[in-house]
């Protein structure tokens, strides 16, 4: 365990020591969530929602928080190894399994962070908090949404050799997984199809949680998100550490 | 007792052979060097004795376990300075060092006070909650010595100490290492591709060339394989200078090289002027002339018929160049 706080002690130190990445990394999501939020609020009208569509897109823009954060928190390995760091880690009389649950643990924490402060920024928007039970699940989903991509951005980190893959995986794999996940729309209306693809993507099931939680309704029932988000981290966490054990340098 | 044993070590990169039947044993207390030019195989040797290339066949032991099997043990028994920075730029340097301690799992209180002592003997003291973003080169090499010393290794491995360093700041270094293994009693392995650093720092040293050691002993032993000391002639009549003085009984080797000669001798000065006046008798013209006592340099061509220069730099290390020139 030690060890496990000791690699996450450093990655919450730099975290909270770069401000500008701290700040550059809430523009997105903000952006996001005034140009939808404001810009569609008066069209879109969601039969049962009283926040309105603002409302509605608040817990999908705080899991896009999570999500970038997390998967560039386990990708930040590969700077790691860049620049050497990692090799210092390595060497050491620890387990590669310790490294990379401190690795996932530290990612996970940043990134729940992130999303709390637009959790915060959204309650200026009007977002209202009914109840702490509430607030409690919907931080626990953004705990697995950050652990499980966390372990993913690892898993993918393990692979690359340097950042130049970093703008494949951002367009091929991140944006979609964001996009598809009823972030921005609900899942009931759409088209069988694409509603398949939605229920596929685990980051649904971490959005329709943290929107249970917030709003205290959602479309999936919020135990059948718990269960399948929380095998995904399992899975991810899993395939994260074999494929780390196996990195050279 | 031998501080590192190897026996017949070898690494393979697919049909590429980095390190060829290695064996060599080293003393405790004993400073090594491995020598060699770029890509001769040093980094993947110590790679390999560190635990973080598997060798592909071979064996080696580091204070008395093996690198295969007892890779914890071995890793405990070791610290190492990699050829690259290995810091964390983002963190203070105290920060670097309780890092370091943490992840050897020393106690808290012994590890504030280990801390701050090696901060003082590679003189970081007052500048200990610095980031290492604005540290300089040889700072950070002080600092990643101290981080290596922490955990109190039997044997240290450095790994081109002092490349890319001004020449102060590589005095400097030597001093230190020089007094780690003194009063430490701690025993150093370093490589290297400056001779002068091999000479002035290692007991002993093995010259490496394409994965081989092919010579291994003291510095002055192995310059008196040289025969005394080296006349260096540069000529473009190289053949015909070769055969002329071949047949003077003083000279005790003669070595034809791309654009020079070496001629290995007793008392050069003495002779000089004998091999110069049978070269104007043949007229044979000689662009340059100079005598020097051997050096490491000489060692090297001499038992490999090339020089070191760092112009030899591998395609590799001038890729790894690039990149860090890219990063700032």
């Amino acid at each position: 365990m030690d060890i496990v706080y000791t690699i996450w002690l450093r990655n919450v130190k730099r975290y909270l020591r770069s401000k500008s990445r701290l700040v550059g990394s809430l523009g997105m999501p903000l952006f996001l969530l005034l140009v939808l939020g404001f810009g569609l609020n008066s069209v879109v009208v969601l039969p049962g929602m009283d926040q309105g569509y603002i409302g509605f897109i608040m817990p999908g823009i705080i899991s896009m928080s999570v999500l970038f954060t997390s998967v560039f928190a386990g990708i930040q390995i590969i700077w790691d190894k860049q620049f050497g760091f990692l090799k210092e880690t390595l060497v050491a009389p620890v387990s590669r399994l310790e490294i990379m649950l401190g690795q996932t643990v530290g990612g996970a924490t940043t990134a729940v962070i992130q999303g709390l402060i637009i959790l915060v920024l959204s309650l200026f928007l009007g977002l209202e908090l009914s109840n702490a039970s509430g607030f409690i699940i919907a931080v626990l989903f953004m705990l697995l949404i950050g652990l499980s991509f966390t372990a993913f951005g690892i898993a993918i980190a393990s692979r690359m050799e340097d950042m130049h893959g970093f703008q494949l995986i951002m367009n091929f794999v991140i944006f979609p997984i964001f996009g598809l996940s009823g972030a921005l729309f609900p899942i009931d209306g759409l088209p069988e199809w694409i509603r398949s693809l939605t229920l596929l993507d685990p980051l649904t099931y971490g959005v329709e949680g943290i929107r249970y939680g917030l709003l205290g309704s959602s479309q999936i029932d919020p135990s059948i998100s718990f269960m399948i988000l929380s095998g995904f981290t399992m899975i991810m966490v899993v395939v994260g550490s074999y494929l780390f054990r196996k990195i050279s340098i | 007792m031998y501080a590192i044993t190897v026996k017949d070590l070898v690494k393979k990169f697919g049909d590429f052979t980095a390190v060829d039947n290695l064996s060599f044993n080293i003393k405790r207390g004993e400073v090594f060097g491995l020598l060699g030019p770029n890509g001769a195989g040093k980094t993947t040797t110590i790679s390999m004795l560190s635990t973080m290339l598997k060798p592909t066949s071979g064996k080696a032991s580091v204070n008395g376990f093996d690198i295969r099997t007892n890779q914890d043990e071995v890793r405990k028994s070791i610290g190492i300075v990699f050829q690259d920075q290995s810091l964390d730029e983002e963190l203070t340097a105290y920060e670097n060092m309780d890092f370091h301690g943490r992840l050897y799992r020393i106690p808290k209180s012994i590890r504030q006070k280990k801390i701050m002592e090696l901060m003082k003997l590679v003189e970081l003291d007052d500048k200990k909650d610095n980031l290492v973003k604005i540290y300089s080169g040889g700072m950070r090499r002080r600092l990643e010595i101290a981080r290596g010393l922490l955990h109190e290794p039997e044997v240290l491995f450095l790994d081109e100490p002092t490349l890319g360093l001004d020449p102060q700041t590589r005095n400097h270094l030597w001093d230190y290492i020089e007094a780690l293994n003194k009063e430490k009693g701690i025993t150093i392995i370093l490589t290297t591709h400056y001779m002068d650093e091999a000479d002035k720092l290692c007991h002993r040293i093995g010259i490496v060339d394409r994965g081989k050691i092919i010579a291994m002993d003291t510095a002055e032993n192995l310059k008196n394989d040289i025969g005394g000391d080296v006349i260096t002639i540069v000529s473009s009549e190289r053949e015909e200078l070769y055969s002329a003085i071949r047949s003077l009984s003083e000279i005790k080797s003669v070595e034809i090289h791309d654009s020079s000669i070496t001629i290995g001798l007793q008392n050069a000065e003495k002779h000089v002027a004998q091999i110069v006046n049978t070269a104007s008798e043949k007229a044979i013209t000689i662009e340059s002339l100079f005598i020097h006592k051997p050096t490491l340099e000489d060692v090297f061509l001499h038992f490999t018929g090339r020089t070191i220069r760092e112009e030899e730099a591998s395609a590799k290390d001038k890729m790894r160049m690039m990149r860090k020139v890219r990063r700032r």
